[in-house]
């Protein structure tokens, strides 16, 4: 009885037809693959409402170069497997003529590949400094690197003489990426990481790991490298077992609502974060305060919900690259690159941009700020170097 | 000492959930013979429809019986148009409906609610209570007093109720039980709908400690599913002790071997009992007829 | 032979999957169709040794992802740490995961139903798990990258490469599983299948064809983690994962157990529909989980014994 197998596997080959490619308009297309569902969705579900807020926001005022924008956003899931596919899929069947995505550093080593071949602009917004590092023509990012946000936490450490400390971090691929730079760039400070923990990105409970770094008498400050859920609950873990060492977060925890999830705990929590969060605490002299107080309030009355850098860095991925289109007067990938890589004085909500050939994110120390938590509120400290 | 006690709160904490979870797969299993994958949903849906209906202005109490009662009705769909029109199919079919089914209300919860983190006020305050020198939140007694009262209730409601009576014989035999007038699909719906219950008791108790969001249903039904297999399939005590078990076994392995590794430790140790004891702590030796 | 006879002989399906392999290229407009086509003959190959277990022994592997784990860094380990060709690191991979199914196979094997599926849960997940802390080997959870794949001097990369190279692969395990189905051992695996007590008494060594199969089927899965590793340039952790495990069963159980043939059919489906429903955007996963739970409901045997009762009602 094969006859109904070669049914079968004749609507195999008719199946995979229908993948279905995208219509090509007279538009100028950007392709974005992110995150969206997954176990990185807290960071790519603000960057898609980002991308499609501000797309439709230029389109509205007549687009770029004449031409609309049209955006086309696939989901990898978190997979880099997905991501490579989509990548292709946005190469081949949509044609775009840039791309702004890739939410985390594994799917966007994976799509690396595919844009350096196809010579496509590729503005990443994963955090690993690997990324740009060697340089690569097509590759640029967005994202402040991991091995800045150690060392804007080292200097405020060295500067408090809090010289040894422990570590814990999250298993996921953000805290150990940024555990891997805060190792390698401690000795440079002069900081000794005694002691070493880690988590699930999803666990729910850190008091044993917490218990022991407790033990070690020698520690005198904790860091904790990771995003999402695990910095709030290391917090609250904090406070339960009266702990009472400095902690220090990492710019994972992204958004106002780790004030509210970690409650009176984040206390005295200090942590390296993007101008855009503490937008209203600005100077009004500091050159980013108009454009993060925009985007701020404009996200929080589209979405509901309060800013996160996740989404700063797509909106400044997405300016850069407009920006540069401008400047280019045309699509053609090759221009666009060309100016992408001379954005100079770009200011956005991750800082003031400056790239150059040697260079692709364009971001030095200063464009994080120090902040520390008081009164279930941001306040900047002020700042370790100066 | 007071290590051992800190990891051991920890433990049971974080068991806890994993029993009541466990629990809920045993009462599906019990009744119609399916692994429920599904079960870690419903722990997620009370946990994020409170969040979502105190949001909206609903009082906390209100919102969480609305929880349940939202979660009880999913899992009497889930029943009623995914297991039963399935009924017949192989174990492993039946599996994989539950697994489309958890798939399908997550993606439905990250439209209806939102990608971010949430966390619900604790019953009993948030500070911690200091015993033998670890801090215990109170949040963590309300959790180990309910399973505790989930748990008795079902003994009692099983033991002493005809309805108790029902479950156990639709449990032995489904034809023998139908031939004495037990009406069996009614009971299977009970069961999933108890299951759903303890589920969303479990969320809304837990939220406060664990948080909660669209996701978080997946590696509960993992845990949980290991939980019951190391107590044992079938045993509910059994699966409330594979579960607390479970969560002792993590913290005691993140505390004093390797926190990269504990969950690794965990499983061999499930793995290590099982191979002892083929049908789990707990659980009843299966005969194969032939 | 008759055109009967020919249609019905056993390896007919595969020729016919062959024929495909040649043909289908002629549909593709662009090297994305390459890609996805050269994913699912990849993922059918895993599948169907998945298939092998649980369609023809009765087995259920909750974990057979992290075969396709040990495959894909084999390569990667291979080519990063230890200098080797990569068609040696397949071949090396595939001893390895054999090796290691030898081993954890025998005890688990004397589990029986949910005991062994969470034992090989557990099994999954321990490889997840050292693959994404052992960094100093795996590069951790951002994953190693991989070299393209050097045959006799010439570099071997591309979507147009591995579709060849996996279809090529997937007829010859194709072919190798129908003739182990019709074979003296494959008629044990089933009788096995139907019952392990009554096969016991026909004198059947019970344990070491369970073994057999588990290691049969645990080679197919590393050889097609190999090529995903080679395709992709890179390998992550969670291509171990417990989500990746389940994917692989939802495609034997949707094809169709016990069927080659299904084996491909349901890969074609889990690779293809997400591609297809993207046009749903949020929707997407809703849309996923009720069209698998529609599938497993109404064609609770899989889609090619599904339409093959179907041939058979049409033929009375």
């Amino acid at each position: 009885m094969a006859r109904h197998h070669i049914v079968a596997v004749v609507s195999i080959g008719v199946s995979i037809l229908f993948a279905a490619p995208n219509q090509t308009w007279a538009q100028t297309k950007i392709g974005a693959v992110l995150s969206v569902t997954g176990p990185a969705s807290f960071l790519g579900d603000p960057e898609k409402k980002t991308l499609e807020m501000y797309v439709e926001a230029i389109n509205a005022k007549g687009g770029v170069n004449g031409q609309k924008l049209q955006l086309v956003i696939y989901d990898d899931g978190g997979d880099a497997n997905n991501a490579r596919t989509f990548a292709t899929r946005l190469v081949e069947e949509d044609k775009i003529a840039a791309m702004v995505g890739g939410t985390t550093t594994g799917s966007t080593l994976a799509m690396i590949p595919v844009f350096e071949e196809a010579q496509i602009p590729f503005i990443s917004l994963a955090g690993a400094v690997q990324i740009i590092e060697p340089v690569r023509k097509w590759v640029f990012k967005t994202p402040h690197t991991d091995r800045m946000a150690c060392e804007k936490i080292f200097a405020d450490l060295k500067h408090r003489n809090l010289t040894t400390i422990a570590l814990i971090s999250g298993t996921d691929a953000f805290g150990k990426s940024m555990r891997d730079q805060c190792v390698a760039v401690a000795p440079k400070f002069g900081i000794n990481i005694a002691h070493e923990e880690t988590y699930g990105p999803r666990d729910s409970d850190m008091t044993p790991q917490l218990t022991n770094i407790r033990n070690r008498t020698d520690v005198r400050a904790v860091v904790n490298t990771g995003f999402g859920q695990g910095p709030a609950i290391v917090t609250r873990n904090y406070r339960q077992l009266g702990i009472t060492l400095p902690l220090y977060q990492s710019h994972g925890v992204a958004s106002k609502q780790f004030i509210d999830l970690a409650g009176p705990a984040a206390e005295g929590v200090r942590l390296p974060a993007a101008a855009l969060l503490v937008a209203d605490k600005l100077p009004d002299s500091d050159p980013q305060k108009p454009v993060v107080m925009n985007y701020s309030r404009e996200y929080q009355q589209k979405t509901g919900q309060p800013v996160s850098t996740f989404g700063g860095h797509a909106y400044d991925g997405l300016m850069i690259l407009v920006q540069a289109m401008q400047r280019a007067k045309s699509a053609d990938k090759a221009q666009v690159r060309d100016e992408i890589e001379k954005t100079k004085g770009y200011i956005g909500t991750g800082g003031i941009v400056n790239m150059s050939p040697t260079d692709h994110v364009g971001l030095d120390l200063s464009a994080f700020r120090m902040i520390e938590i008081k009164n279930g509120d941001w306040i900047l400290v002020p700042d370790a170097h100066s | 000492m007071a290590e051992f006690l800190q990891f051991a709160f920890s433990g049971l904490t974080v068991g806890a959930v994993y029993a009541l979870v466990a629990l809920g797969f045993t009462l599906i299993y019990n009744a119609s013979g399916v692994v429920n994958f599904a079960q870690g949903e419903f722990v997620m849906l009370g946990g994020m429809s409170t969040v979502f209906l105190a949001l909206a202005g609903v009082p906390l109490p209100l919102a969480a019986l609305i929880a349940v009662v939202v979660a009880v009705a999913i899992g009497l769909a889930l029943h009623r148009f995914a297991i039963e029109p399935a009924r017949g199919a192989s174990a492993v079919t039946l599996i994989m409906i539950t697994i489309g089914a958890s798939i399908f209300l997550r993606g439905a919860a990250q439209i209806a609610f939102d990608k971010r983190f949430h966390s619900l006020p604790p019953l009993l305050g948030a500070d911690p209570i200091r015993f033998g020198g670890a801090a215990i939140l109170p949040q963590s007694l309300v959790v180990l007093a309910g399973a505790a009262i989930v748990v008795a209730l079902l003994w009692g409601v099983i033991d002493r109720t005809l309805l108790g009576k029902a479950v156990i014989a639709t449990a032995a035999n489904r034809l023998a039980a139908r031939l004495v007038g037990i009406n069996t699909r009614r009971i299977v719906d009970f069961s999933f709908a108890v299951s759903a219950a303890i589920g969303a008791v479990a969320g809304i108790l837990v939220t406060p400690i664990t948080l909660t969001s669209y996701d978080v249903g997946t590696l509960l039904a993992l845990k949980g599913f290991a939980g019951a297999m190391l107590g044992g399939i079938g045993s509910a005590f059994g699966a409330v002790v594979g579960g607390l078990l479970l969560g002792l076994l993590e913290a005691f392995s993140a505390g004093y071997i390797s926190s990269n590794y504990k969950d690794a430790v965990a499983f061999l140790v499930i793995l290590a009992v099982l191979f002892i004891m083929p049908q789990g702590l707990l659980g009843r030796v299966q005969v194969e007829r032939v | 032979m008759s055109m009967r006879a020919l249609l019905d002989h056993r390896l007919a399906p595969v020729a016919a999957i062959a024929v495909i392999l040649l043909l289908l290229p002629l549909l593709f407009p662009s090297t994305y169709y390459y890609r996805i086509a050269a994913l699912v003959f990849i993922f059918a190959l895993a599948s169907l040794g998945v298939n092998l277990l649980m369609g023809f022994a009765g087995q259920v592997s909750l974990g057979h992802a992290g075969f396709l784990g040990i495959g894909a860094y084999a390569v990667a380990i291979g080519a990063t740490h230890l200098g080797a060709p990569s068609w040696l690191s397949i071949l090396g991979g595939a001893a390895l995961s054999g090796l290691i199914a030898f081993i954890v196979g025998r005890p688990i094997l004397e589990l029986k139903g949910q005991y062994l599926a969470v034992a090989t849960l557990g099994f999954g997940l321990l490889v997840a798990i050292v693959l994404t802390n052992e960094a100093a080997w795996t590069g951790g959870p951002d994953g190693m990258s991989v070299p393209h794949l050097v045959l006799f001097g010439f570099p071997l990369h591309g979507p147009q490469v591995w579709y060849w190279i996996g279809g090529i692969t997937f007829v010859i395990g194709a072919a190798l599983a129908l003739n182990l189905i019709d074979s003296p051992t494959g008629r044990a695996l089933r009788a096995i299948h139907d019952s392990e007590v009554a096969s016991r008494m026909l004198g059947i060594d019970v344990a070491w064809h369970k073994l057999a199969i588990f290691v049969i089927s645990a080679i197919y899965a590393s050889v097609a983690g190999s090529y995903l590793a080679l395709l992709n340039e890179l390998i992550t952790p969670d291509v171990s994962g417990f989500l990746r495990s389940i994917e692989l069963v939802a495609m034997v159980v949707l094809g169709g157990m016990g069927s080659v043939v299904g084996s491909l059919i349901g890969a074609t489906l889990l690779i293809v529909l997400p591609q297809i429903l993207t046009i749903l955007h949020e929707y997407e996963q809703m849309v996923l989980g009720i069209v698998v739970m529609g599938f497993l409901i109404f064609l609770r045997q899989g889609i090619v014994p599904g339409i093959a009762a179907a041939f058979g009602r049409m033929r009375t």
